[in-house]
């Protein structure tokens, strides 16, 4: 008798497993999509869900976005896991290539880095170009300053300005020197919370919905600018990519349509990236 | 930041609103968490009652890392399903990163040993007050777990519950594995930390709130069902 009521029950349950359906759902049925890897700016600002459905309705390839900091990006796409890779740190990209994990890159599109800060301004940079004149004055101040720190694009980028800023941030990390180690929108949301200046690209910043009081303070110098670049994965080292269809995808992202839709991507009349394939 | 109210609002609202995103979000939570759950109990509750009903040399050891495991960090078990299913791990050629399959996965690692334990401890507790009368009834060893689960199985159900609530809440392991990927692998807890990294704190929060009301749901549910079985035994 015990077998038997717990048979029943086991069959109860192994019904109710199945109710919940196939395990891999639609994504067996079609395999027509690729898988980007890609950063959060990209992500985050909504310039995916502007440009994506158009790139879909015109050619059915369904475009799987992960969207991580470019640091990981690469390494996930150095694994073969991704079969296109969408990110912003030029030097990471080159090697990425040379490497061999990459068949070759392209500029896409850049925008611009900022310095945002709070209105209080302890450090007196607001409406400073300067970059590196105003990061050795935030230093100098010992203004609270929160950082990535997480090998990303935007944590590179910031890595080098404080190199030319000639300031050595390692020893004052966990001083007013703050690393998050998180993606830029968590950094924003800890930075605000402490009335840190935070470099972000401008895209993030814009579309950010926690700004608070915060304000640009430093922006306009031209080491500031971002650059985005866009790399097929290598098959020849990664034969599971698939060529064809990620091919198509950057074919069409570099091409004049997908170069004014990513033109055409505002939020609130402000242009977020500008597109430059060349 | 607004009130409590309206967030409180802004989550009605989203629910009354039945937007199709959110629908599908909710209901991938549950298929992944829900079949997670089950396969973690299909292993989970015959290998706890084994150990709970039975001596076998390293007995301690197995029970201590039973234990252990109970604590093991999503972000680890994130991790360690990434490398296996990568395109340059093991099993890269079975294609199951960045599904809800390997979201499955992950959770089930990470419930197993929680259904694990707890049945551990209930069936033992159960095994000391039916011990004797088994062995007057020279109950052979299956007849003795199968007994044994099926008189424990109310208390089997806040086990599955203790899992479930583990991995409806989890956001480590099925955001490295699955990739948070809009209408693929997003699930409630992913959206969330996106919404939040989006700065939309009041949206996140109300997201937050429906996560909560399902989780009510599906205790409720299972105590309903609890409760109508008991009064069926005892008529």
């Amino acid at each position: 008798m015990f077998r038997r009521n717990f048979l029943g029950f086991a069959t109860a349950g192994l019904l109710a497993l199945g109710l919940t359906g196939p395990l891999t759902g639609s994504a067996a049925a079609q395999d027509n999509f690729i898988i980007v890897q890609s950063t959060t700016s990209t992500q985050n600002s909504g310039l995916f869900d502007h440009i994506l459905p158009i790139f879909q309705d015109k050619t059915g390839i369904d475009v799987r976005v992960v969207a991580v900091g470019t640091g990981q990006a690469i390494k996930n796409a150095a694994n073969g896991d991704g079969d296109v890779l969408f990110v912003h740190a030029k030097p990471a990209e080159e090697k990425f290539v040379a490497s061999g994990d990459g068949v070759s890159r392209a500029d896409v599109m850049y925008n611009d880095f900022v310095i945002v800060g709070p209105p209080s301004d302890p450090a007196g940079v607001a409406g400073m170009s300067d970059v590196a004149a105003a990061m050795a004055k935030i230093a100098e101040t010992e203004s609270a300053f929160a950082s990535r720190g997480d090998d990303s694009g935007t944590h590179k980028a910031e890595q080098r300005l404080w190199t030319d800023a000639g300031v050595d941030v390692a020893v004052a990390s966990g001083g007013w020197y703050r690393e998050t180690g998180s993606g830029m929108g968590a950094t924003l949301n800890t930075g605000t919370g402490m009335s840190a200046y935070i470099m972000t690209d401008r895209a993030t910043w814009i579309s950010f919905g926690n700004k608070g009081d915060y304000q640009i303070a430093v922006e306009g110098d031209a080491k500031m600018f971002n650059q985005y670049g866009i790399i097929l994965v290598n098959p020849e080292k990664h034969p599971n990519v698939k060529v064809e269809q990620g091919q198509q995808f950057i074919d069409w992202v570099l091409s004049k349509e997908g170069q004014a839709a990513i033109a055409d991507y505002k939020i609130d009349g402000q242009q977020l990236f500008f597109p430059n394939a060349s | 930041m607004e009130s409590f109210s309206a967030i409180l609002i802004e989550a009605i609202g989203l629910i009354l609103s039945w937007d199709p995103d959110v629908i599908e979000i909710i209901m991938l939570s549950l298929r992944v968490t829900l079949t997670a759950v089950a396969a973690a109990c299909l292993i989970g509750l015959p290998l706890g009652a084994i150990v709970g009903a039975f001596r076998f040399p390293m007995r301690t050891g197995v029970i201590v890392a039973m234990n252990t495991l109970m604590g093991l960090p999503p972000v680890v078990v994130g991790l360690l399903v990434y490398l296996m299913l990568s395109a340059s791990g093991p099993m890269g050629v079975l294609g199951l990163l960045y599904t809800p399959t390997a979201m499955i996965i992950a959770q089930t690692i990470l419930v197993t040993p929680i259904v694990a334990a707890l049945t551990r401890q209930v069936i033992e507790d159960l095994n000391g007050e039916y011990a004797e009368q088994f062995a007057s009834l020279g109950v052979g060893p299956l007849d003795r777990v199968l007994a044994l689960l099926w008189d424990a199985r109310y208390s089997l159900l806040t086990v599955a519950l203790a899992g479930f609530g583990r991995a409806v809440a989890e956001v480590g392991a099925v955001i490295i594995v699955g990739g948070n990927i809009n209408h693929v692998t997003r699930v409630m807890t992913t959206t969330i930390a996106l919404e939040t990294s989006k700065g939309n704190l009041e949206l996140a929060l109300a997201l937050g709130l429906i996560l909560l009301v399902i989780a009510v749901i599906v205790n409720g549910l299972l105590m309903a069902i609890r409760g109508t079985a008991a009064r069926a035994a005892y008529v």
